[in-house]
């Protein structure tokens, strides 16, 4: 699973973080495992190699309890790995922590806004913890406020505001300086429709700074979405890896094609005809119609446009392949059981 | 890799900043919370009660003034450091987790707890010396500071105000926000109580057990060291005793409270 890191592979320190810019790794996950001893044991996170591009968005899809959000803790230096490394731009996180924060933004999975600052303070101190002076800090917190239009709000507590704007204010808070890697635990948890799609756009647009984003989900549309790439998660292991499409395509995830006909006189023939083609996986008879399934929706369409004419076609349905289906057959089980 | 000085001390006073504009919005509330108790206590000791006849000789004249000022500082030391640490602490470790984004900060989780500890010691030193003002002019006799040593007033007040932070840490950082108003009834009185605040630790000698018992107590130490400092003329455990016992508690409970801080904070 993991990516190939060629002449990068062995370096000295010093020379790391511009090498791996280089080589346009920037987060460096290797064999992490963790494990809880306490009562029960837990294996929270076993075995997980990943390595993030330079500029990409990076999905983490598994359901509750899969791991993501102990992987993330490690990665941003709020909980120590029973083992294994993890390093942003070069740094190793458990050697290196107060230095591997100032590459790291992080939005946690939930609200954890100063309550006793405004909005417009929250992204101030912010700014000061990370050692900028009064102007500049000043200068880059009502940049964030007009950026994410929170201009409104600067002078609003935390504890006044909806679920979006305080995500908002969250994501403004976690890029303030300027971290190279920028984490979004679970995003979307517990935001309307409506929050979601703007969260949604003001994470698209982060891509235009060139931060790296990992974000996690077991929301199937946002990693389709928002990810580059992703990597299917699932007790403590990765299961899967690669671009939304890509998964889709190689792990056989079915376009559906549900045809309703005029009359079902001759259907048996049609059907017949279609289940020699490659690209159908299988077709059957409905009461009105039937169903195809198959992994190449583009080629099939004309087709079977053509072998249906003399039926008389009177609707036609078509589920796109998705990672639902590609999650269920990896994991047997549903992303929110 | 190291990290710069530089950006050490900008993001430590970054913290710091952000812990004193919460404060100026709650400058009455820190106020009445510091000043209340010794407030009420010179009132009702060196003012009410020597104006009744046959009241409590102990309470009558200027000498208890005397006896309980530095022990009045001692408390509103305890006081604040634990209300300027603990409070806070244990309700951004609860639900909200506010502290997330000051422990993500480019500091090691030992600074940013220095910091906690630091801030609350600045606020129990002003507590402490805003009891001087109020014991020269509440009681009937005003009662004034004789200071021996202005070093040892410092050294005294700046090793009692840390060792009452870190307590603050590790009461903050173990005790649930549910229960933390416990923990004053449990802790934070007793020990003010049995801490030498009212009667010097000498004058414990016909109570033998109580006496060997209360050296437990870091309060004592402080009540004691503020004696030498400010009422030297009172009964008072020599600077030799007191001051080693302060630093050895302040080591104890400093290493505790940034253990139990660090439990929180990673997991």
């Amino acid at each position: 699973m993991r990516v190939s890191q060629g002449s990068c592979g062995n370096l000295g320190t010093a020379d790391t973080f511009i090498s791996s810019i280089g080589c346009n790794l920037i987060v460096e996950i290797e064999a992490l495992t963790k494990i809880y001893e306490s009562k029960l044991r837990v294996v929270a996170v076993d075995g997980v190699d990943l390595a993030l591009k330079q500029g990409e968005i990076f999905g983490l899809l598994g359901p509750n309890g899969a791991g993501k959000t102990t992987t993330i803790s490690i990665a941003t230096t709020r909980a120590l790995p029973t083992g294994g490394t993890v390093r942003i731009a070069g740094i190793d996180v458990v050697k290196h922590p107060a230095h591997a924060r100032r590459l790291i933004g992080v939005v946690p999975q939930f609200n954890t806004l100063d309550r006793s600052l405004t909005v417009y303070e929250n992204l101030y101190f912010h700014c000061r913890y990370f050692g900028f002076g009064h102007s500049p800090a000043r200068a880059r917190s009502l940049e964030l406020l007009e950026q994410f239009l929170l201009s409104e709000r600067r002078d609003t507590y935390p504890a006044q505001l909806s679920g979006g704007l305080g995500q908002r204010v969250q994501i403004a808070r976690a890029i303030a300086h300027r971290p190279t890697v920028l984490f979004l635990d679970e995003p979307s948890a517990g935001l309307d429709p409506q929050s979601r799609m703007a969260m949604w756009t003001a994470v698209e647009a982060l891509r235009t700074e060139g931060i790296t984003v990992l974000l996690t989900t077991h929301y199937m549309e946002e990693a389709d979405q928002l990810a580059d790439r992703l990597a299917i998660i699932d007790y403590g292991r990765v299961l899967a890896l690669g671009s939304p499409k890509m998964l889709k395509a190689t792990l056989g995830a079915q376009a559906i094609f549900d045809v309703k006909l005029k009359s079902q006189d001759g259907v048996d023939a049609v059907l017949a005809t279609l289940r020699r083609r490659d690209d159908v996986s299988s077709a059957e008879a409905t009461a009105d119609g039937m169903r195809v399934l198959s992994p190449n929706m583009a080629a099939l369409l004309p087709a079977l446009a053509e072998a249906t004419a003399g039926l008389g076609m009177r609707d036609l349905k078509i589920t796109e392949p998705s990672l639902e289906t590609v999650f269920i057959q990896l994991t047997g089980r549903d992303l929110r059981e | 890799m190291p990290l710069g000085s530089g950006l050490f001390f900008s993001a430590f006073f970054g913290l710091f900043l952000r812990d004193a504009r919460v404060l100026t919005r709650e400058l009455i509330p820190f106020l009445l919370r510091v000043g209340m108790q010794p407030l009420l206590f010179l009132f009702v000791f060196t003012f009410v009660l020597p104006r009744m006849a046959g009241s409590n000789p102990l309470a009558s004249g200027a000498k208890f003034g005397e006896i309980i000022l530095p022990g009045l500082m001692a408390v509103a030391i305890m006081f604040s450091g634990i209300a300027a640490v603990a409070l806070p602490l244990s309700s951004e470790f609860g639900i909200t987790r506010e502290i997330d984004d000051r422990v993500m900060c480019p500091l090691p989780l030992w600074a940013v707890a220095l910091e906690k500890v630091c801030f609350s010691a600045i606020q129990s030193l002003a507590a402490a010396l805003l009891v001087i003002p109020m014991a020269r002019y509440i009681p009937a006799v005003p009662v004034r500071a004789n200071v021996s040593s202005w070093i040892l007033l410092a050294v005294v007040l700046v090793l009692s105000s840390l060792l009452a932070g870190s307590l603050g840490l590790l009461i903050g950082s173990t005790v649930n926000p549910k229960q933390i108003g416990l923990v004053f009834s449990i802790l934070v009185v007793p020990i003010t109580f049995l801490g030498c605040v009212y009667y010097p630790w000498a004058w414990l000698s016909n109570i033998r057990w109580l006496q060997v018992g209360v050296l437990f107590n870091p309060i004592v130490y402080m009540s004691e060291g503020l004696r030498g400092a400010v009422t030297p003329e009172i009964q008072h455990m020599p600077w030799w005793a007191s001051l080693p016992a302060l630093v050895v508690f302040l080591g104890i409970l400093g290493w505790l409270g940034l253990r139990g801080f660090l439990r929180r904070v990673l997991s």
